[in-house]
């Protein structure tokens, strides 16, 4: 609806269609602009104050000259996964104006406070602006040849005296699917699985916890979807201030379907005040919570039986376990009623489709990947995944988290889940064209250490590196301790806070012994700032996605093509120049970006990210990266008003160019480009043909056990020739089929050429080894899944508790339950030594809980995103939260004489840790229970280190780490830190 | 003529703030100027509810009645817009506006204010629409050129309306019919003397 003000004629396009007609004025320079715009601010005070009757602070910082064109351009929102579009207007090369993305399915126009600020991340003053070293604690300007001659240098004499595994690899979930894809590569190049990025600390234990279910690690339907939800469970999530825009989803469908929204959380959150029913637990109980539904689903008898029966294995074993579970049991632990548990329980079973919501508060937990679990077997148990409303709706976090987590930026993965194995490793030498043993050859052989066997470099390449949790205990720790050649000597930090895992003394500790540290960031970040480094300490301004372009993958696995808004400012360049310009210095650029397309980038050659997407596409058969080809992309992008809402396919009207797609070719996008796989909205979705984009539960755990079937059992895809369950197609497969004579008789050469001509490899090579494709595409003419139809995993025979059963936190407030429920026993895991369950009886036996009675939890705050470096920097986002706070309950504030707003010290259970923040009194938390949001930094321990950043580059905004106070604790499937549960005390300062 | 007004519906705002940084990023309002605010009452507690709030363009405004300079004037969509080349920053408006919305730059020490500041509807002010010199005191004219306030063109959750008040007003009661509850069109009575009747 638009109205005019006055009588001149209403269009759409007002303001473009008047900018043709102008008459081109002169150029406004871009630099001088910046200049004028950024650099004029210098600091809160000067902000301000204004000059009277103004109010902007310069003249032509969002101006939009009338009479000069504008293009506009579209490119994602670049901090959370929802994958808002932002259009952006540019005029003589600068971003001047955003205009709402109405076009977008998924946003449909709207932004977060965040999403309607992203416009100041390239005109921020803030930023950094030319590559910088340390020299005697000193930073000193040097040029981009000079950084990275100098970090190339090291690093070799790093990989000589140490080895290669010594150099430490943290990506990005900010990077774009080609930069994740490059970073991974660069590693293997390199010669270390010591590569990782921010999953590791947001969604790994349930990447983990769902692949172990059903097959794949991602959400199973989209935001859009929940609107057709009946009822909807948060639980550790809290999507009005960590998603707001799919919020407009949720609350639609709660308002159209009259549906249930129930939160689970112990904390009183704002999605929660939205909901029609909050139920309050204690911090890091929620498998007694889920077991405690489930118990009355058994009991009654509310158990979808049919779908249990054709599609789920084990969940008898589950009914036996969970009926320890009793409402008094749950309640003890918890703290939650049983007719409260009964009544939800009951909803969710009955009033379907029903989806299950989960986020960092299940996620970052010593039992993480075991609640993923919990919230699978409740999905399971009531007939709720694979369907239109019902799924695991994983809200993932940054926005390419799952890109960068699909492209293996991840200690246990080559790109699109391959794993580390010799046919993985295999397989992507073939994709890139470079021996097998050139690989070997990079790598460590390891001598035996601390009583383990020495690894020669082949065994060295399939085993999992170090989590980005303990990074800095293999920087510091006895070198017998760590599980490779030496300990970590350098760090090459891509787009990553360093205040984002606990124990932040020791990270410190390890910043400061390091031999070279890295940062590549638009920002400085934590990791230029905490420590007290004075040389080999390297920054190197990398820009943001809104100034290259590439494709991000939202949660929902929708794949986005952004477009480069404006070029690197400052000094600034893109990440895949960068790793250009790095392995040329290191030696292998020719190798590694051979397949690419380089062209002259803004200092140096670059690869074209469309390039790094084809031949993503010419591997990632395993998830079915291989249909999203730049110009589908495009093409998405280009015509986003034609995909609907709900369902996100492309309506009857839309041109041919996507004709049948869903918006962004949500992988799995099988088979070749031209064979038009429209991808899939909904994983596992029995109700409608593979080649619509149907699917099944993937069978990877073999085919039978205990003697009982894995594959589905009378069940499958509308048009499927074979109507049972069945296991993944090889060439072997289709042989028994007949259906080997549909290949052409190029994808049978290139089968053959994988099999080398041996009948038995032949027969072995997969859907997912195929790089012809065609092994996808016979099995979906055929109407089947490539991956096989199989069933979903209530008993997960691998993990260390098959069933989840609860487990106190390591630092509890329970000491009573931990006798009865402790944690998993100490193990060693990626390298290094977890000794949780030490720690925890320690803690029991020094009666921690005591002195440390309030139990601490995190989490996120809607202006601010991750570490926080980059929306602290930006006023817009800045002006709204000006001090790091702890939440606390007005009971325990006035026990301690606590005023809202007063100063406070809260104090941790570990290395005498302790933080100056400002109190919150409320009673968004209970008694026994405080909150502290996770994006702050630049205070250590009430000491100010402003001063530590370059000048001109440190946030506007500092504030303590609430990870200067979280403790141990790690994830013995995936090295998850715990930043959910740990102890402090508070006093007033 | 359309007769605009703004519109929060406060079962769907979720405190985003993304009217907040929209209204900043589209006008460039330096920090310390509020013209669009989130306000939450009841919070932390059952029963927590938000509501966006700025100039609500008042029917008979108090602001205009009140100024001893007469800088405020009406334009023919019904938007109150001021004249800060006639305002003297004495503050009367912020005493007798009912939703807090003029704002006041210090322009020196010892409190003295500047000329006042508010939500222009994203409408600019009394120079030529569209011209720098009414983007610098005012912000961008989105009106003039067809469009609404960024604010409400990007409320995360469409929770903020901003259009024809018998348009949004439709809008807010069809949501009500469906879902069956709402607490009210806020601030309606006493900006535009009258509510949304569902």
């Amino acid at each position: 609806m638009l109205v005019k003000r006055r009588s001149r004629e209403a269009t759409a396009t007002g303001r473009l269609s008047q900018l043709a007609a102008g008459v081109a004025a002169k150029p406004i320079d871009r630099r001088s602009f910046l200049r004028a715009s950024g650099l004029s601010i210098g600091g809160l005070a000067v902000i301000a104050t204004v000059g009277s009757g103004l109010t902007r602070r310069v003249e032509a910082a969002g101006f939009t000259d009338p009479a000069q064109p504008i293009e506009i351009k579209k490119n994602m929102c670049t901090h959370c996964s929802v994958g808002c579009s932002v259009v952006a207007e540019v005029q003589n090369g600068v971003w001047v104006g955003q205009e709402p993305a109405y076009n977008s399915p998924i946003n449909r126009g709207t932004h977060c406070a965040k999403g309607a600020s992203v416009r100041e991340v390239v005109h921020g003053d803030r930023r950094l602006k030319y590559p910088m070293k340390k020299v005697g604690g000193e930073w000193q300007r040097i040029s981009w040849d000079q950084a990275l001659d100098e970090i190339a240098a090291k690093m070799g004499e790093i990989r000589e005296n140490s080895g290669a595994d010594s150099v430490y690899l943290l990506g990005s979930a900010k990077f774009s699917n080609e930069g994740s894809y490059l970073f991974r590569k660069f590693a293997a190049f390199w010669g270390t699985n010591n590569v990782d990025h921010q999953a590791r600390i947001c969604h790994s234990t349930t990447v983990a916890g769902v692949a172990n279910t059903w097959g794949y690690g991602a959400m199973t339907n989209s935001y859009n979807d929940i609107r057709n939800s009946k009822t909807v469970i948060f639980m550790g999530s809290n999507a009005a201030e960590a998603h707001p825009v799919s919020m407009q989803h949720i609350l639609t469908g709660k308002e159209t379907q009259r549906a249930n929204v129930i939160v689970l959380d112990p904390r009183f959150t704002r999605t929660a005040a939205h909901a029609t029913e909050y139920i309050r637990f204690r911090p890091g109980t929620d498998i007694a919570v889920i077991n405690g539904m489930l118990y009355h689903i058994f009991e009654n008898g509310w158990e979808d039986t049919e779908y249990l029966a054709q599609r789920v294995y084990g969940m008898d074993q589950v009914r036996e376990v969970v009926k320890a579970y009793t409402p008094e049991v749950v309640e003890k632990i918890a703290g939650v009623d049983g007719d409260t548990l009964k009544r939800a329980a009951e909803k969710f079973a009955k009033e379907r489709p029903s989806t299950f919501i989960w986020c960092m508060g299940g996620t970052q937990h010593t039992v993480g990947t075991a609640n993923v679990r919990a919230y699978n077997i409740l999905l399971l148990a009531t007939g709720n995944v694979g369907g239109q409303g019902n799924g695991a709706n994983i809200f993932r976090g940054h926005c390419n988290v799952q890109g960068a987590t699909d492209f293996g930026l991840d200690v246990g993965n080559l790109p699109c889940y391959y794993g580390l194995g010799a046919g993985a490793w295999q397989h992507w030498s073939r994709v890139w064209e470079v021996p097998y043993n050139y690989f070997v050859s990079r790598f460590d052989e390891v001598p035996s250490k601390g009583g383990r066997d020495a690894r020669t470099s082949e065994e060295n390449m399939a085993i999992p590196g170090i989590t980005s949790t303990r990074w800095f205990d293999a920087v510091t720790m006895d070198s017998e301790e760590v599980d490779q050649k030496d300990n970590i000597k350098a760090m090459l930090v891509f787009g990553h806070g360093g205040n984002t895992v606990p124990r932040m003394q020791d990270a410190r500790r390890g910043m400061d012994a390091l031999d070279l540290l890295v940062v590549a960031d638009p920002h400085p970040t934590t990791f230029a700032a905490l420590h007290s480094r004075t040389d080999n300490t390297y920054l190197l301004p990398v820009c943001t996605q809104f100034e290259c372009s590439g494709s991000r993958t939202a949660s929902n696995r929708s794949v986005q093509w952004g477009e480069k808004v404006v070029d690197p400012i400052f000094e600034s360049d893109n990440d895949y120049a960068v790793m250009y310009g790095l392995s040329q210095r290191l030696g292998f650029a020719d190798e590694m970006f051979k397949n690419f397309e380089l062209v002259q980038g803004k200092f140096r050659m670059e690869p074209t990210p469309e390039s790094i997407l084809r031949e993503i596409n010419r591997g990632g058969w395993s998830v079915g990266y291989t249909g999203q080809s730049p110009e589908r992309l495009k093409a998405h992008m280009a015509n986003q008003q034609h995909f609907d809402l709900v369902t996100l396919k492309a309506l009857p009207d839309a041109p041919a160019e996507i004709a049948g797609d869903f918006y962004g070719l949500p992988w799995p996008c099988w088979g070749t480009p031209e064979f038009r796989h429209p991808g899939s909205h909904i994983l596992y979705n029995t109700n409608i043909p593979v080649k619509e984009g149907g699917g099944a539960f993937r069978p990877r755990f073999g085919l039978e056990r205990d003697g009982e079937t894995l594959l589905a059992e009378g069940s499958w895809n509308p048009g499927s020739e074979i109507q049972d369950g069945y296991p993944q197609f090889t060439m072997g497969v289709l042989k028994e089929l007949g259906w080997d004579t549909d290949l052409t008789a190029r994808e049978r050469a290139v089968i053959e050429g994988i099999g080398g001509g041996d009948e038995e490899k032949i027969n072995g090579v997969s859907w997912s080894l195929d790089l012809s494709g065609g092994i996808q595409r016979v099995a979906i003419e055929h109407g089947c899944v490539p991956y096989g139809n199989g069933k979903a995993r209530a008993v997960a025979w691998n993990l260390p508790d098959p069933i989840p059963v609860h487990r106190e936190p390591i630092y509890s407030a329970r000491p009573e339950l931990v006798a009865e429920y402790p944690t998993n026993d100490d193990r060693r895991q990626q390298r290094m030594p977890n000794i949780g369950k030490v720690v925890q009886q320690s803690a029991v036996d020094r009666n921690i809980a005591a002195d440390f009675p309030i139990i601490l939890t995190s989490g996120r705050l809607v202006e601010y995103e991750g570490g926080g470096e980059e929306t602290r920097s930006n006023p817009w986002l800045a002006e709204l939260q000006q001090d790091m706070f702890v939440e606390i309950n007005p009971a325990d504030a006035t026990a301690r004489g606590i005023v809202d707003g007063d100063w406070v010290w809260v104090y941790g259970p570990e290395n005498e840790s302790k933080a100056r923040v400002k109190a919150l009194v409320t009673e968004r938390v209970n008694s026994g229970l405080a909150f502290m949001p996770f994006h702050f930094a630049g205070w250590f321990q009430g000491e100010d280190q402003r001063g530590n950043y370059p000048a001109g580059t440190d946030p506007i905004v500092l504030g303590e780490s609430v990870n200067v106070i979280t403790s141990y604790g790690y994830d013995p499937v995936t090295g998850m830190h715990e930043g959910k549960v740990t102890l402090c005390q508070i006093a007033a300062a | 003529m359309a007769r605009m007004k703004f519109l929060c519906d406060a079962d769907r705002c979720i405190e985003c703030n993304a009217c907040v940084t929209a209204c900043k990023n589209e006008h460039e309002v330096p920090w310390g100027i509020n013209r669009r605010r989130v306000v939450t009452l009841n919070d932390g507690l059952p029963g927590e509810r938000s509501v966006s709030m700025a100039c609500m363009h008042c029917t008979d405004a108090p602001c205009a009645s009140v100024c001893p300079v007469d800088c405020f004037y009406t334009t023919d969509d019904a938007v109150v817009l001021h004249n800060k080349d006639t305002c003297i920053g004495c503050g009367y408006c912020s005493y007798a506006c009912p939703f807090g919305a003029p704002q006041y730059p210090q322009t020196a020490n010892f409190g003295t204010r500047g000329k006042m500041d508010k939500c222009t509807y994203c409408s600019g002010g009394p120079e030529p629409d569209m011209s720098q010199a009414e983007y610098v005191k005012y912000g961008s004219n989105r009106l003039a050129e067809g469009k609404l306030p960024l604010c409400a063109e990007m409320c995360s959750t469409k929770a903020l309306l901003a259009g024809d008040g018998d348009i949004i007003a439709d809008i807010y009661r069809e949501r009500v019919v469906t879902r069956g509850y709402g607490s009210g069109a806020w601030g309606w009575r006493t900006a535009y003397g009258e509510t949304v009747a569902v």
